[in-house]
């Protein structure tokens, strides 16, 4: 199955990824190669059989602990020391048009 | 004066008897480190915080406290978030990330009183299988330079190795730490899925990563383990039952003090081996992988040899599934990845573009500057997997046959009380050997990867060595919370044995 | 030619908890920037979300308000889903919303449209996480937008309905009727000012017979009066559009209140692929019969009940039950008032005439009311008493309302005098006074002009300063002119 490079493009697009067309060719490659590895599922007989997301599913039955609704003050300071670029607490990025 | 390889068992000792204390042994190790800067397992250490932890432990010994863990140095895979430490989780995208929280783990481990000698080189985003696809450049195997350590808590095993420090911790996705603890020739578990929790561990893939110990002796494991795990109400998956509480390290003491009426050791004990995974040279059921290597196979019969000389039986278990367990993880994993790295986008914290001519732009050129191939490969992988139209067909056929491969494992253990195998088909190959072609490492995953999707606790103990003299490690696998048996019967193994005691450069 | 139009409205409800869905921030609204966005609503490496015991009961309670407490709408397992798209104000690049298995299915809201009663299905109603704010106004660094997350993670239930809405005045009732749902369950403070209930109306035209058209969503109304000046406008752009023989095209649209106009947003967002799928950091949400009976246990009884019980207990009509009920604040204030002393009758004519008059005027909500149910009360009692006039009431309220005397009414009245006149003979002679001084008034009234005789009640009024009561100068004078 190779991998289509327009799918490709769609892809890096949903993903936020710039994709040199120089490289495309290659990573076209290395996705085929992927999904030829992948695509051995569709052979499985999966009727009847639910999707396991959570491991432990098959032992017990996992469900969402809530907790209480309590309020704790939160630290700014901390939170926005990784920043790029702030102003007066704002998290700036270029400008965005709605 | 000090040891070469100390195990945590022989420190704590020489600190309990006043021997040395917490800042000597910092210091020692921070030398260590020094001395061992080619391996490149160490990201650049922080002497004031080291020293800082060191002089705590110290006050905390002088005044009476017997903890056994308390003075010890370890060191963090750079996957968990350190406050001081920088976090870069392999990846230039967190290149001087300094997080404002310690991750669970590493809050446990200091409550413990242990040193943290600092973060250790890893795959970047814990994405992959021979430490190559670090930002910060490949770690080197402590036995033979040349060669990949494993991944992606390659770092984390190499130190461990080469004797920096006695014991690390390290992350398992689909056998990150089992199978640099085989290509390193230390121990290492990945316990039962939700047993230690995910708070402060950069996520690669929610419902697979797991935090657990690395050490020489699945001893210092379980002791180290037992500090690290329990329930989290900052992690949603983290379980909080009796069980899932239990402490490791009293269920492990107990069982290795319990004396068998024949003292064989491992009476009673029924090893599961999966058929599929001893089968050599051949096709495994119509996917490309050449099976397990012949050398491989020798020392992991050997190692089977010694627990049936003392008492265990070998039963035939199968694992009809191994193969598929590749594709169904490569899905499951890079869907789970493609969206927990959605949050790199320049935006808080992390790598922006310096150069970007709009919103759109600042975004995309920081995250493909930010990333590496590997992790460009897995994002696009998950964000196909999940796209409308294939969902169906790829991520949840991914998930339905994770249930049947849950299913296999639980049907062996109808017959089995641990099941026993190869960690990886080959011993350590050589750095660029396979990383021009992605899917050739995935196959080196064969058999990890079913336990990570099942959730079932892991272990790797060094069983032997194989071509070139590179250690071969031995796949301990139980059910869920079976940890402390494991652990117990591994260290019963280590007393029988002594694989465990080769290291680079004291080999007998 | 007829044309039909059809709407169905998404709302989406903040909830009214102290910490956000999945962390421990507050919710609190007006904090400075970024003071209460934690390290998870951040998104920072590591981080994981913990739901809300809270949320999860309000939800619940929604589920049986919609649903005339019947819980087969409340999902007993659902699942949280991520939705991924990148965007600045979406700190982890996905949303944490519900998709396939949400935690509310079915249940309707009844509207009055001219007077009839209509029925709103609703699709239904599912937890998920606000984003947080972009600003781009005020900022001194140039060509930058600033991101405050602090309403990142604020709980929100979106409730989604059929297209049943015929017409902006039906989807104007339906939101109203919403409104007053989620804020007397008390799930929502419902202040859409400050972005608590925020309205998507899905607008279609067709003609006569034919299949419904392509809809256009327009966004954010935040007023009910924006929705229905919105809505009209958006039918009427659509309708020449198709008039003019051209398509209408799917489009994500602004309502921009200074030019009444639908705007098409500038957006992706046209055919963007969420990649939902269920998010592996949060285990299905079960809720079981235990759960539902506790809260439906602690909910305050219907306003149709509530009602109900206010002609029964205090022997109201069903006019001024009605109003009384109209919202739980305004409910309690009439209780209160009631239990502190006033009549009920009296209670209900002022608490329904003047005291909504007075908030109207002053273009407020009851909630903001300066006269608590005490004053208020102790006002009504001084009527009852006779102390004070009606009309001198009237003013007392006014005083009250500016906070003269901290709106102490014995304290007020003393200030302004305005007790009422008791002494009689005063009044009467006053009485004699005006009857000698307006002949005329004295003969109409007794050929037989009832209004003559308001007149002089009026000049009565006037003499004594308004101090006297009113109806007592009525009887005085109908003796003294020999009617009855």
């Amino acid at each position: 199955m190779s991998f289509d490079p327009t799918a490709l493009t769609q892809l890096a697009k949903l993903s936020s990824l710039n994709l040199a067309p120089a490289t495309l060719s290659q990573l076209s490659d290395d996705m085929s190669s992927i999904f030829g590895l992948i695509d051995a599922l569709q052979a499985v007989d999966t009727t009847g059989i639910a999707p396991l997301s959570h491991p432990l599913d098959t032992i017990a039955d996992m469900t969402l602990n809530c907790r209480e609704d309590v309020a704790v003050a939160t630290d700014p300071v901390s939170a926005l020391a990784n920043a790029p670029e702030t102003e007066n607490g704002l998290f700036l990025v270029p400008r965005v048009i709605e | 004066m000090s040891e070469a390889y100390p195990t945590i068992a022989s420190l704590a000792e020489r600190i309990r008897t006043k021997q040395i204390s917490a800042t000597e042994l910092a210091e020692d190790g921070l030398r260590r480190v020094a001395d061992n800067a080619a391996l490149n397992a160490f990201f650049p250490v922080s002497r004031d915080l080291t020293l800082a932890e060191a002089k705590a432990a110290d006050v905390r010994i002088a005044a009476g406290e017997t903890s056994p863990l308390l003075g010890i140095p370890i060191a963090h895979k750079d996957i968990f978030v350190t406050c001081g430490w920088p976090t870069t989780a392999g990846s230039k995208m967190l290149e001087g990330y300094i997080s404002p929280f310690d991750a669970t783990v590493v809050e446990k481990l200091k409550a413990a009183g242990v040193v943290s000698l600092g973060k250790l080189n890893c795959d970047e985003f814990a994405m992959g299988s021979s430490n190559e696809n670090s930002a910060f450049g490949a770690v080197k195997n402590p036995w033979d330079r040349s060669r990949i350590p494993g991944g992606s808590s390659g770092g984390s095993a190499a130190a461990v190795a080469a004797g920096i420090v006695p014991a690390t911790t390290g992350t398992d996705t689909g056998g990150s730490l089992r199978q640099p603890a085989a290509m390193c020739g230390i121990t290492a578990i990945k316990p039962t899925y939700g047993r230690v929790s995910r708070y402060g561990m950069v996520a690669f893939a929610s419902s697979l990563d797991q935090a657990g110990s690395m050490a020489h002796t699945a001893q210092d494991c379980a002791l180290l383990l037992d500090a690290m795990a329990g329930s989290d109400e900052r992690d949603s998956t983290s379980l909080n039952s009796e069980k899932a509480n239990a402490s490791i390290w009293r269920a492990f003491s107990a069982n290795i003090a319990s004396k068998h009426p024949l003292n064989k050791g491992f009476e009673n004990l029924r090893i599961g081996v999966p058929k599929e995974w001893m089968t050599y040279a051949g096709d495994l059921e119509g996917t490309r992988t050449d099976g397990i290597h012949m050398d491989v196979a020798v020392a992991i019969h050997h190692a089977l040899d010694v627990f049936t000389n003392h008492g265990a039986t070998l039963v035939d278990i199968p694992l009809p599934r191994t193969a598929l367990s590749i594709p169904a993880y490569y899905v499951i994993a890079s869907a789970e990845a493609s969206s927990n790295l959605s949050r790199f986008d320049g935006v808080r914290y992390g790598h922006r573009a310096a150069e970007y001519t709009d919103l759109n732009s600042m975004i995309f050129n920081s995250r493909t500057e930010g990333f590496g191939h590997e992790v460009k490969r897995r994002i696009l992988t998950g964000a196909y997997v999940l796209s409308h139209g294939y969902f169906d067909a790829y991520y949840l056929q991914a998930q339905r046959v994770r249930r049947l491969i849950a299913e296999d494992f639980q049907a062996a253990f109808e017959h089995c009380d641990l099941i026993m195998g190869p960690v990886a088909p080959t011993t350590a190959w050589k750095i660029g050997e396979k990383s021009k072609n992605p899917t050739a490492m995935y196959l080196e995953d064969i058999f990890t990867l079913g336990v990570s999707l099942a959730g079932l606790p892991g272990m790797s103990i060094p069983c032997g060595f194989g071509l070139n003299n590179m250690p071969v490690g031995l796949q301990i696998i139980g059910n869920y919370f079976d940890e402390a048996k494991m652990l117990a019967d591994a260290h019963r193994f280590q007393q029988l044995t002594d694989w465990h005691q080769q290291h680079p450069g004291v080999k007998s | 030619m007829t044309w039909e139009i059809v709407i169905g409205i998404e709302t989406h409800v903040q909830l009214q908890t102290e910490s956000k869905i999945f962390s421990t921030a507050s919710t609190a609204f007006g904090a400075a920037p970024n003071s209460q966005a934690s390290f998870v609503d951040c998104a920072l490496p590591g981080t994981l979300p913990v739901m809300n015991r809270k949320a999860v009961e309000c939800a619940i309670k929604f589920g049986l308000a919609v649903n005339a407490g019947d819980s087969k709408n409340i999902a007993r397992r659902s699942v949280f889903a991520r939705k991924n798209y990148f965007y600045p104000d979406l700190p982890k690049g996905y949303q944490l919303s519900q998709m396939e298995l949400p935690v509310v299915t079915g249940g309707s809201v009844t509207i009055q449209v001219d007077g009839k009663d209509k029925v709103v299905t609703l699709t239904r109603a599912h937890l998920e996480e606000d984003a947080g704010k972009s600003l781009h106004e005020g900022l001194d660094t140039p060509g930058v937008s600033g991101i405050d997350l602090n309403r990142a993670g604020t709980p929100l239930l979106e409730v989604v309905t059929e297209p049943d809405m015929r017409s902006a005045a039906e989807a104007v009732a339906y939101a109203k009727a919403l409104h007053g749902i989620v804020t007397w369950i008390g799930i929502c403070d419902g202040n859409m000012q400050e972005g608590s209930f925020r309205c998507d109306a899905n607008v279609s035209v067709r003609r006569e017979g034919e299949a419904l058209g392509t809809r256009c969503e327009i966004k954010n109304l935040n007023s009910f009066r924006f929705m229905e000046r919105a809505i009209n406008y958006e039918v009427r752009r659509q309708i020449e559009v198709i008039g003019d023989g051209g398509r209408v095209a799917q489009q994500t649209r602004l309502y921009d209140a200074d030019r009444n106009e639908t705007r098409a947003m500038r957006s992706k967002e046209d055919a963007m692929d969420y990649r939902y799928f269920p998010c592996p950091d949060l285990l299905p949400l079960v809720i079981t019969e235990d759960d539902i009976e506790k809260v439906s246990a602690s909910m305050v009884a219907s306003p149709q009940t509530m009602q109900a019980r206010f002609q029964a207990s205090y022997g109201l009509s069903e006019y001024d039950a009605k109003l009384l009920t109209v919202d739980r604040v305004t409910a309690r204030y009439f209780e209160d008032v009631v239990s502190a002393g006033a009549e009920t009758k009296l209670a209900a004519n002022w608490i329904n005439g003047e005291l909504a008059a007075m908030l109207n005027r002053h273009d407020m909500d009851i909630a903001q009311r300066p006269v608590s149910a005490g004053s208020f009360s102790q006002l009504l009692q001084r009527i009852m008493d006779g102390s004070v006039s009606s009309k001198s009431a009237r003013d007392l309220l006014g005083l009250m309302w500016a906070g003269e005397h901290q709106g102490d009414v014995d304290a007020l009245i003393k200030a302004h005098g305005l007790t009422q006149m008791a002494d009689v003979s005063a009044i009467e002679k006053i009485v004699d006074d005006v009857i000698a001084a307006n002949e005329k008034s004295v003969v109409e009234f007794k050929s037989g002009k009832e209004r003559a005789l308001q007149s002089l009640v009026g000049q009565v009024m006037k003499a004594t300063g308004g101090k006297a009561n009113p109806t007592q100068v009525n009887t005085i004078l109908r003796e003294k002119l020999g009617a009855n």
